[in-house]
């Protein structure tokens, strides 16, 4: 078990004893098995693993897409397993964000207007949306920009635009799975460095990646295998 | 979310497959269209039967001879005797009823009329003065029948615009003496055209004094005695006192029929309404097929945008607001094809009464509120199966993030 960043406050996320297990025809996959980690609020963390270790599993459990079988997640000191669809729809509205491999943008919309549907979704007022989406395209330098369609932005751009999007809720967690794997080095430099600026502003930040180099990049990393946590180092400052 | 919000993505979505939209909001309009002109096309039925029959006369009692049976085997009709024929002094006997204001016998038989060479079949109706007013006839020439004794055979006719035209061309007629049957008769005017009436044309008939039809057909029967009451409140009213006044005449014996002018109204009322109801019944099945179409068409959207859904599930929306999009999305198609085929309906309805001009086809006010109001149903009843399956679908499944 790993102390937290910031010893002494409760962690952002703590998972007890998690099992989650997939049905496969007659068989049970336990994709994972006693997973228990602390997360503390600011913390730049990697979790590494082959693929089918169940290290997408464990993102989507943090990112309250998929529920345990088993044990207990407190985020932010609330027992989150046991709330309601509409609960947790909630929670992932204000708290969590989300940064995919494919971009995942909806290809009729615009920039501006792929960066203000959590916004939309979560009601916000137009006035004030206009405002934020003005001040997340700038953060990602993609003013000029913002009437463009996905299908007329480059895969940098892209990725851009999604990172826009998830932090303009200004969630307390970033959840970003292999944010780079569809993009070549060059460019996947740009998008680390700019999700790296954003964990320096004080976003916890979680990268789910099978590239080495790029989990090496962050402070704390958790090895995956098998379902299990195998290894939890702190990289020296 | 914002009402707004709502319409505007369900809107670009709908927008964002444009052929897929615009047949089911072809399907709808349709099918909202065969309502609305169908039910034109009946209503247009009824009004032309209805205003045809009005145009007989107002507050109309009408007595027929002989007891029409619409109550099965009556153990009366064992023990009495044929029933008597009604005849002119029956309907002089009339005049004493204090409901009635006028009324006229009506003798009818066909003959032949000729003039100068000419020959023609006609309708010879035989009756009293009183009957232009009754039957609200307006003459072209000369005068209608002459006061005077319903017994007195006054050999003079009147005749139907048609049969002037026919027989005359543009000759003088009044004054000139025509042969019908056997009997030279003075044409003493003519009826300006009345068009088609319900039953007999009155443009080719021929109207005699009653007491010369009975002679001509050798008999002392009348077809019909047509009697008009004061006003419409008492035409109940004339209608008992002519059954009492008739009954005291043939000794006690019902063996005469009086109907109204209103109760054959409200029958033919009555009986187009539910053909047009059975109309727009069978036109509406089409919008149930549209419905289906939509349900087709948004389970296709919801599995094309299968990875949308799951992103807006990991961007917080609620499944209610997913179910809301997408029904918002069937509602619009709906909403889109009813006004569509509102429209086309209307131009439908207005083309056919420029074919037919004296049809006046138009959709009934709850025909047209019916079929939008059933297009939406339809909408939103067959777009709430695709709405839940979105709504349920799981987030990781959607998004694709489970190898």
């Amino acid at each position: 078990m790993a102390e937290s960043a910031e010893p002494g406050a409760a962690p952002l996320i703590a998972l007890r004893a998690i099992e989650r297990t997939f049905r496969l025809g007659e068989d049970k996959v336990a994709a994972l098995t006693g997973v228990s980690l602390d997360i503390g609020a600011g913390e730049y963390l990697a979790v590494v693993g082959p693929s089918g270790s169940g290290k997408s599993t464990l993102l989507n459990l943090l990112g309250l897409l998929d529920r345990p079988d088993a044990g207990h997640y407190l985020f932010e000191g609330r027992d989150v397993t046991t709330l309601s669809v509409h609960e947790q729809a909630a929670v992932r509205s204000r708290r969590i964000g989300f940064v995919f491999q494919s971009f995942h943008l909806v290809p009729r919309l615009t920039a501006a207007e792929n960066i203000a549907l959590p916004m939309v979704l979560a009601g916000i007022a137009p006035a004030d949306r206009a405002r934020r989406v003005g001040e997340a395209l700038a953060a990602v330098a993609l003013t000029d920009r913002a009437g463009h369609r996905p299908d007329q932005l480059s895969g940098g751009q892209r990725q851009r635009v999604a990172i826009a999007r998830a932090t303009v809720m200004q969630p307390a967690v970033l959840l970003a799975d292999e944010p780079t794997g569809n993009l070549d080095r060059t460019t996947g430099e740009g998008v680390i460095g700019l999700l790296e600026s954003l964990n320096r502003l004080g976003m916890t930040l979680i990268v789910v990646t099978h590239d080495a180099a790029l989990a090496a990049r962050a402070r704390r990393q958790v090895s995956v295998s098998d379902g299990r946590i195998v290894g939890d180092r702190i990289r020296a400052a | 979310m914002r009402g707004v919000d709502l319409l505007g993505l369900a809107s670009g979505a709908a927008v964002g497959s444009p052929l897929r939209t615009a047949l089911s909001v072809l399907a709808m309009a349709i099918g909202v269209a065969a309502v609305v002109v169908l039910t034109a096309l009946g209503d247009g039925a009824r009004r032309y039967v209805l205003d045809r029959f009005a145009s007989l006369g107002s507050n109309l009692v009408i007595v027929l001879p002989g007891r029409s049976s619409t109550g099965g085997f009556n153990p009366a009709n064992a023990i009495t005797s044929t029933p008597r024929d009604l005849s002119v002094l029956d309907a002089a006997a009339l005049r004493r009823a204090p409901a009635v204001l006028r009324l006229a016998p009506l003798s009818v038989g066909t003959s032949e009329i000729s003039y100068g060479g000419r020959l023609r079949e006609t309708v010879v109706a035989g009756t009293t003065a009183e009957f232009m007013a009754l039957r609200r006839f307006a003459l072209a020439e000369g005068r209608f029948l002459p006061e005077s004794d319903w017994s007195r055979a006054t050999p003079v006719a009147v005749l139907g615009a048609t049969i002037r035209a026919e027989l005359f061309g543009n000759r003088e007629v009044v004054g000139e003496l025509v042969r019908i049957g056997d009997r030279r008769v003075r044409v003493v005017g003519v009826l300006a055209p009345v068009g088609q009436g319900l039953g007999m044309n009155p443009d080719e008939n021929v109207i005699v004094p009653v007491a010369l039809a009975q002679a001509m057909f050798n008999t002392n029967t009348l077809f019909r005695i047509m009697v008009e009451a004061r006003d419409r409140s008492r035409i109940e009213d004339a209608k008992q006192q002519v059954l009492e006044i008739l009954r005291a005449r043939h000794g006690g014996e019902e063996d005469m029929t009086v109907i109204t002018q209103d109760a054959v109204l409200a029958t033919f009322d009555r009986l187009l309404t539910a053909l047009t109801g059975a109309v727009a019944a069978i036109a509406a099945i089409s919008l149930a097929v549209a419905g289906i179409l939509i349900m087709n068409v948004m389970l296709v959207a919801v599995s094309q945008r299968t990875a949308e859904i799951g992103l807006l599930k990991a961007l917080g929306a609620d499944p209610k607001v997913i179910l809301g999009l997408f029904l918002t999305e069937a509602a619009m198609l709906a909403v889109a094809g009813a006004v569509l085929g509102y429209l086309l309906g209307q131009v439908g309805a207005f083309g056919l009464r420029l074919a037919f001009p004296v049809f006046p086809a138009f959709a009934p006010g709850w025909a047209v509120l019916a079929a939008i109001t059933t297009a939406l149903v339809t909408g939103l009843l067959f777009g709430l199966a695709p709405a839940r399956h979105a709504a349920r679908l799981d987030a990781v499944i959607a998004l694709g993030r489970r190898p």
